[in-house]
């Protein structure tokens, strides 16, 4: 196929697709109230919103899910119907969702991946030809430069990582020349270096005409690729600029409430707390240096690392989720080597993990529910769950964290994603911890839940206990830790504290750690 | 159809929320259109054949159905989990074969024999974990392996031929002993009226009940059934809990071999058997009862009275007897759809 075949004539419109008065309700509440938008071709317009305000939604009309709002879509000056995914994605937009496993198919090499949707067509041959479907995946990927090999093409696709599945889904989307391309949270997977590929890809794209919209929470992503940023806060929008953003405009449009751009670093003062855990020569990979660490209580410590740093190798060994192959843990001067959560859990060790609904939601349970699941037992009399007790812990939570939801008998999937991540922070705080892990706490969570988090996290510490805070964002760890150790490949390059722990010396030593 | 779809710009404050007519109807079907299905059954039948109408015919009907109730009531327990028994037919078999050896061959009183056959239960439940938990076969494939085995096994205990009082044993002596008089009450006996089978349909389901909405062993298994990692890093003991429900499978299909002994009055080798795909389907039923799209007990308890009905009022009707499976069948089709297609429409 060449590029000529379905290639938009993009000159002769100057706007991709436009939002007229698109509103959507659910179940009486409004979700979206009247959004007009356009997108022009050949620019990146950036979507910021907190969890919960209406981006969700938004795509989901854009791309053929959502069919029962009100108001209009034009693609290319004409109305249009988006009555399926199909049909969006016939009209030229794509989606790039940020659950990328959902897709990927299994037990297809690299190169029908790649190809997928034109293998799901109807038309054409209805024959796998490996040779073709080769063929095709090789101008794909040399198309949009991606350096994969014919070895690479032929393997499984589960053998790739997951920056490089997220490239894969790109550029599928890609080779059908979409007129606009939806991102949402493209990067919340990946590393830095991994990122500035595909920024790289996002940049291609706009100069060939493709209008890109960018849902993501990283403010310094969208201020380095995006031209446009528009806001979005309970439905509406509330701020729309062209580059270069004023962020104090932009984070208040979001966040409602007076919010100072540079948030005041914690400030530790005078002695250090008790060593609540001692990690002696434990390695977390074969053949790297032994690790020693001391967490400390009344202290955030915070740990940065790319990915494959070893971050959620510690996280998943100190929880006994993964225990540690080698080497020594002492909690509060005692032996510690948990061999499953559960003896963790006993020991008041804590662990919010890093992807929620795999590793931490009940689907189809209730808020209360999914935070009591650990302590049932301190709940129960003779077996038997006590569920005004129960509710009464929902509730607290809810009100502790800040959670937006009807009451505590709302089930998860009724929350925002930054509020499915506070009931799980909250179910680890249910008993006090005497430590709490926290592995990628802010990944796909807005700022507000993110501020709310780290409150209580720093609220923990500061009744005693040790908080270990894991995440590939420097910025969200300055922001919430005392302390800050840098991770790479199993090993520590920086541990300091404070004004030690500045934020050009982290990034440094991150980069030099590669 | 809302009736307030404002295309003007009228204060959304004032609008009240509308709920469409037509979802409600449909979420009521959902929820109570299972319930509704086996009223109206029952009703016509009793309206339209007197017979049906009498006490006696209904505590049949219960009695009838107590044992694929019961065995369904061990499936409903391995879903919760996440998974499934195919074995329960084959251990309430094997249940029955214990239970004469035990009393006939060995001329045991009927409290040992009890007691053996809860143990059989017990142990090949014991092996479903076995397989299941440790060995990580999928639990569809490993208790569908058990099952065979369990037969055969029964098959050989017994040299291939049934057990009755005063056969001649392999070795020419004859059999001293014959399934004893308390024994055959299981079945056979009323207390209060009510059939001891069905009593004990009734108190297992009330137990059953308790243990799995109620108690927080309940809640876990629930909870590994709809997450299981997230179960585990909940500091839950995933592989305990999964051998624990399969176990609970194997006593229960026990008991529901002690009835059928009871009824058969022998030691049948081809009994149970049949009760497999009854209480499979009485606990696929189940999960439509209430829309909820889960297992739950009195879902399993509802559709094994509903297949009662529906056989019983046939039957009277005179229905010949080999037509009940094409019925059986559609009714658990008609679940499924209760349960798999309305509640997910509900929900997109």
């Amino acid at each position: 196929m060449s590029p000529t075949d379905k290639a938009v004539d993009v000159a002769a419109v100057d706007v991709a697709v436009s939002l007229r008065d698109v509103s959507m309700a659910f179940g009486g509440k409004t979700v979206l109230a009247s959004v007009s938008l356009d997108i022009a071709p050949g620019s990146v317009v950036a979507l910021l919103g907190a969890n919960g305000a209406g981006k969700s939604t938004l795509i989901k009309i854009l791309s053929g899910v959502h069919t029962d709002h009100g108001g209009e879509v034009r693609v290319a000056g004409e109305p249009a119907a988006l009555q399926s995914p199909l049909a969006a994605r016939k009209l030229g937009i794509q989606t790039v969702h940020q659950r990328i496993g959902e897709g990927i198919v299994p037990g297809l090499t690299v190169a029908e991946n790649l190809v997928f949707e034109e293998l799901a067509q109807k038309r054409g041959n209805p024959f796998l030809n490996g040779r073709r479907v080769l063929a095709r995946a090789r101008e794909i990927q040399a198309g949009l430069e991606l350096d994969w090999s014919d070895a690479l093409l032929r393997r499984d696709v589960t053998e790739l990582g997951i920056s490089d599945r997220q490239l894969l889904i790109l550029a599928r989307a890609l080779a059908t020349r979409p007129r606009l391309l939806i991102l949402d949270e493209p990067t919340s997977a990946l590393s830095a270096t991994e990122a500035e590929r595909l920024f790289a890809l996002v940049e291609r794209m706009r100069d060939d005409g493709i209008a890109v919209l960018y849902v993501s929470h990283r403010l310094g992503e969208i201020d380095a690729l995006a031209d446009r940023l528009v806001v979005l806060r309970d439905g509406g929008l509330t701020d729309d600029q062209v580059k270069p953003f004023d962020w104090d405009s932009a984070l208040r449009a979001m966040l409602a409430q007076a919010h100072e751009a540079t948030s005041a670093r914690p400030q530790r003062s005078g002695e250090h707390g008790d060593v609540v855990l001692g990690l002696h020569g434990v390695h977390l990979f074969e053949g790297r240096a032994p690790l020693d660490l001391d967490l400390r209580a009344g202290e955030v410590t915070g740990v940065v690392g790319l990915l494959g740093a070893g971050k959620t190798e510690l996280a998943r060994g100190l929880f006994g989720a993964e225990p540690f192959p080698t080497g020594k843990v002492e909690l509060d001067g005692k032996p510690y080597a948990p061999r499953r959560p559960s003896d963790a859990i006993r020991a008041g060790v804590h662990l919010v993990p890093e992807d929620r609904h795999a590793d931490a939601l009940v689907p189809g349970w209730s808020v209360a529910q999914n935070i009591s699941l650990p302590f049932l037992k301190s709940l129960s009399r003779a077996g038997l769950v006590n569920t005004a007790k129960e509710d009464a812990l929902g509730r607290g939570t809810i009100d502790a964290l800040g959670v937006v939801a009807r009451d505590e008998h709302s089930t998860v999937e009724e929350l925002s994603g930054g509020n499915q991540q506070k009931v799980v922070v909250g179910r680890w705080l249910a008993e006090t911890p005497r430590v709490l892990i926290l592995d990628e706490p802010f990944r796909g969570v807005d700022i507000g839940a993110r501020r709310d988090i780290g409150r209580r996290a720093r609220a923990l510490a500061a009744e005693g206990a040790a908080v270990l805070v894991l995440s590939a964002d420097v910025d969200e760890v300055l922001e919430i830790a005392d302390r800050v150790v840098v991770l790479a490949a199993g090993e520590v390059h920086l541990d300091a504290y404070g004004e030690d722990a500045e934020r050009d010396r982290v990034i440094q030593t991150i980069s030099a750690s590669v | 159809m809302t009736t307030t779809q404002s295309s003007e710009a009228a204060p959304k404050a004032l609008a009240p929320p509308a709920v469409s007519t037509a979802v409600l109807v449909q979420n009521a079907v959902i929820k109570y259109g299972f319930i509704f299905v086996t009223v109206a059954l029952f009703l016509y039948f009793a309206l339209s054949e007197g017979s049906f109408r009498e006490s006696a015919t209904m505590l049949d009907t219960l009695r009838y159905v107590s044992v694929a109730a019961i065995l369904g009531l061990g499936v409903t327990v391995t879903m919760a989990v996440g998974g499934m028994d195919m074995s329960v037919g084959a251990v309430a078999g094997l249940g029955v074969t214990v239970a004469a050896k035990t009393m006939v061959t060995y001329n045991q009183v009927g409290t040992v024999a009890i007691l053996a056959v809860i143990a059989a239960g017990a142990l090949a439940g014991l092996l479903n974990a076995l397989l299941i938990v440790v060995m990580k076969i999928p639990d569809m494939l490993a208790t569908l392996g058990t099952m065979f085995v369990i037969q055969g096994t029964k098959l050989i205990l017994v040299d291939g031929q049934s057990i009755s009082a005063g056969m001649t044993e392999s070795d020419g002596s004859t059999a001293p002993g014959k399934f004893t008089a308390g024994f055959l009450r299981i079945d056979r006996g009323t207390m209060l009226g009510i059939p001891i089978s069905v009593l004990i349909f009734g108190a297992l389901t009330v137990i059953a009940w308790v243990f799995l909405a109620r108690t927080r062993w309940g809640r876990v298994l629930y909870a590994i059934g709809a997450n299981p990692e997230a179960s585990r890093l909940a500091g839950i003991r995933v592989g305990a809990y999964r051998a624990l429900a399969y176990v609970l499978s194997g006593v229960l299909a026990s008991i529901g071999g002690l009835i059928l002994a009871s009824r058969i009055g022998q030691g049948d080798v081809s009994a149970g058997t049949s009760q497999l795909l009854e209480a499979v389907a009485v606990a696929l039923v189940g999960t439509s009862v209430l829309g909820r799209g889960r297992p739950n007990v009195w879902g399993t308890a509802l559709g094994a009275v509903l297949i009662g009905i529906i056989t019983t009022g046939l039957t009277i009707k005179g229905l010949p007897y080999y037509t009940q499976d094409v019925v059986e069948g559609a009714v658990l089709i008609l679940a499924l759809v209760f349960s798999f297609t309305l509640s997910k429409r509900r929900t997109a």
